[in-house]
């Protein structure tokens, strides 16, 4: 009787599509508000993923998140890199500074310091020069966003486009000459500000003058020694916070969840999309019963038992809930894929996938259930009214 | 005996008003026997139908079908017995609009533990000798309605079962159509010696009938 049902279920292809369309939005809206939810969230801490090459962030104990700098003494570097769990330890310096753009506006960027030996902590992506060229005397590297937009000259034309920073540019930060030597790309901040990468000893330099400037430590545990019982050797012998990677990536996304209005904005779209879904689908699917309702009784009437019919009714559902969630997933993605260029924070794992499926699968049983209720207490006689 | 019935009776309740549909009915059918049941609307034949199916359940008396006391079955053996030894052809046809002619008929065959495959040929074989063989893959909504009535009588009949019931099977049909429906009825009664019920308002078919009882206020008269 599978087949049948299927057949039951695609053969009068104005309900069908109703249902399908129901359900497909309904995944459509969950995947695509949920996977710009979670671009947002990993937004929040572009800047640790970019930074790949240490598995260790030391801090202030006070450091709530990435962007809240609470500067280290310079003797703090030693002494984490003195601690026998760390294979090498660099100093970070993060801060915003006002950049004055050629044409004379001004512009805050958030400036990154890395080490001047090793450049670690150095762009992810190089569009063009090279990380070794921040050695050069004033040498800056930009973001490729913020170079082509809010770093970016005003137009030849008064309708023409802007123009982009580039490569032997000048710029002022803080009455210092800062030269272009490189276009890089990062991962979108939160904010997303222009990203400056320049060495830590001139990133000191140009920022304000502070007692301490030393943003954070980049570590290394040593081979054989996890991230995380270094970093608990590190916050027991410094007293400084030390966190895995991911720790710390935590840290930033939980502060962004509970200090600032995104989860519940977006938890709001999202579980309306989810009820909206809900509603459509259910009722779509109720009613498709409802208008199955006679052959169901004629089914059971010829001995179709309650199993038999529990079975078709959620087959049906499936079949249906499976192929909505596809199109809608696929349509999500591809909306995610067309805006890729753009500010848009999409990111869709596979977690997400799997989310969506999960939450179609209660939409098509919580549709299957409603209309199951009605097709177990149906009274065969009905084939006779 | 296919059924024998004593002292039917069975009252609707809704709320607190008992409607009584049928208030002690006897009544026997034998092989190869054609029972029309007739009576003005509300006169207790659907119901009375019903439970000799054994869809409904009576509220008193004894209703035996093939020795059988089927109204005191579970609900999961009665629609097992219904599926094995009932037929049933209904006023409307009640044929699934998405199926072909064949995929309907094989339904009772299916339900019954019979292959997909061979169900649909057992069906093709008896579409055919109905005269319908030229619609075989034809929706039931592009039939006509002495073919789609066809198609209904031979899916209540393609599992050989020992009872078929008809309600009104002729009302939607034009009088000469409802005579070709009837003779198809009373030969697949006569060839296979079952039992069949009709309940018709339909004059024009009650030459058809072995007997004859009438209905009212939920008595035979």
């Amino acid at each position: 009787m599978n087949l049948f049902a299927i057949k039951m279920l695609i053969g009068d292809r104005a309900k069908y599509l109703g249902i399908l369309m129901g359900l497909t939005f309904a995944a459509f809206i969950i995947t695509q508000q949920t996977a710009i939810f979670v671009g947002i969230m990993t937004r929040t801490y572009g800047f640790i993923t970019d930074t790949s090459q240490p598995n260790i962030w030391v801090m202030d104990q006070k450091v709530q998140f990435v962007d809240d700098i609470k500067p280290l003494k310079d003797t703090d570097l030693y002494r984490v890199k003195s601690i026998s769990d760390v294979e090498w330890a660099v100093p970070l310096y993060k801060g915003l500074l006002r950049a004055r753009l050629s044409n004379g506006t001004f512009q805050t960027c958030n400036v990154i310091g890395i080490d001047d030996a090793t450049l670690i902590g150095g762009p992810p992506i190089m569009i063009e020069g090279k990380v070794t060229h921040l050695r050069w005397p004033d040498a800056i590297i930009v973001n490729q966003v913020g170079a082509g937009d809010k770093l970016s000259g005003p137009p030849v034309a008064p309708d023409g486009p802007r123009i982009p920073l580039a490569v032997g540019d000048v710029l002022e930060l803080n009455d210092n000459r800062a030269e272009v030597v490189g276009i890089c790309d990062v991962t979108r901040t939160f904010q997303s500000q222009p990203v400056l990468y320049m060495t830590y000893n001139r990133a000191v330099t140009v920022a304000p003058q502070e007692r301490k400037l030393l943003s954070f430590i980049l570590a290394k545990s040593k081979p054989g020694i996890s991230p995380k019982k270094a970093c608990e050797k590190i916050q027991a012998i410094t007293g400084l916070a030390a966190y895995t990677r991911d720790e710390f990536k935590n840290l930033t996304m939980k502060y962004y969840l509970k200090y600032t209005g995104i989860p519940i904005n977006f938890g709001v779209a999202v579980g309306l999309g989810f009820i909206i879904g809900c509603a459509i689908a259910g009722q779509t699917f109720y009613n498709f019963t409802l208008d199955n309702l006679k052959y169901l009784g004629t089914l059971k009437a010829m001995g179709a038992s309650n199993l038999v019919l529990i079975r078709m009714i959620l087959l049906q559902a499936l079949t249906v809930g499976s192929i909505g969630w596809g199109i809608g997933v696929g349509g999500a993605a591809l909306f995610g894929y067309v805006f890729r260029n753009t500010e848009l924070a999409f990111k869709l794992p596979w977690e997400l996938l799997l989310l969506s499926g999960v939450a179609m699968l209660f939409i098509c049983m919580l549709a299957a259930f409603l209309s199951l209720y009605k097709v177990v207490k149906l009274d065969p006689a009905i084939v006779f009214k | 005996m296919i059924i024998t019935c004593k002292g039917i009776k069975k009252t609707y309740v809704s709320g607190t008003t008992k409607t009584p549909a049928l208030r002690g009915i006897d009544l026997e059918l034998n092989e190869g026997e054609l029972l029309m049941v007739m009576g003005p609307s509300g006169s207790g034949k659907t119901t009375l139908i019903s439970i000799l199916s054994g869809i409904l359940t009576q509220d008193e008396g004894q209703c035996l079908v093939f020795g059988k006391e089927i109204n005191a079955l579970p609900e999961r053996e009665r629609t097992a017995f219904r599926g094995k030894n009932v037929g049933f052809v209904f006023q409307s046809f009640n044929l699934i609009p998405t199926l072909t002619s064949k995929e309907n008929v094989s339904i009772p065959l299916i339900l019954n533990g019979m292959e997909r495959k061979k169900a649909l040929d057992a069906a093709e074989k008896l579409l055919i000798s109905f005269g319908l063989e030229d619609k075989l893959n034809t929706l039931p909504p592009e039939l006509s309605g002495g073919q789609q009535q066809r198609v209904a009588i031979a899916r209540g009949c393609v599992h050989e079962p020992g009872l078929i019931v008809c309600d009104e099977p002729t009302s939607a049909l034009d009088s000469e159509t409802g005579i070709k429906i009837l003779e198809l009825l009373k030969n697949a009664v006569i060839t296979s010696k079952r039992g069949m019920v009709i309940v018709t308002h339909d004059a024009r078919i009650l030459e058809f009938a072995n007997r004859i009882i009438r209905l009212e206020d939920g008595l035979v008269k």
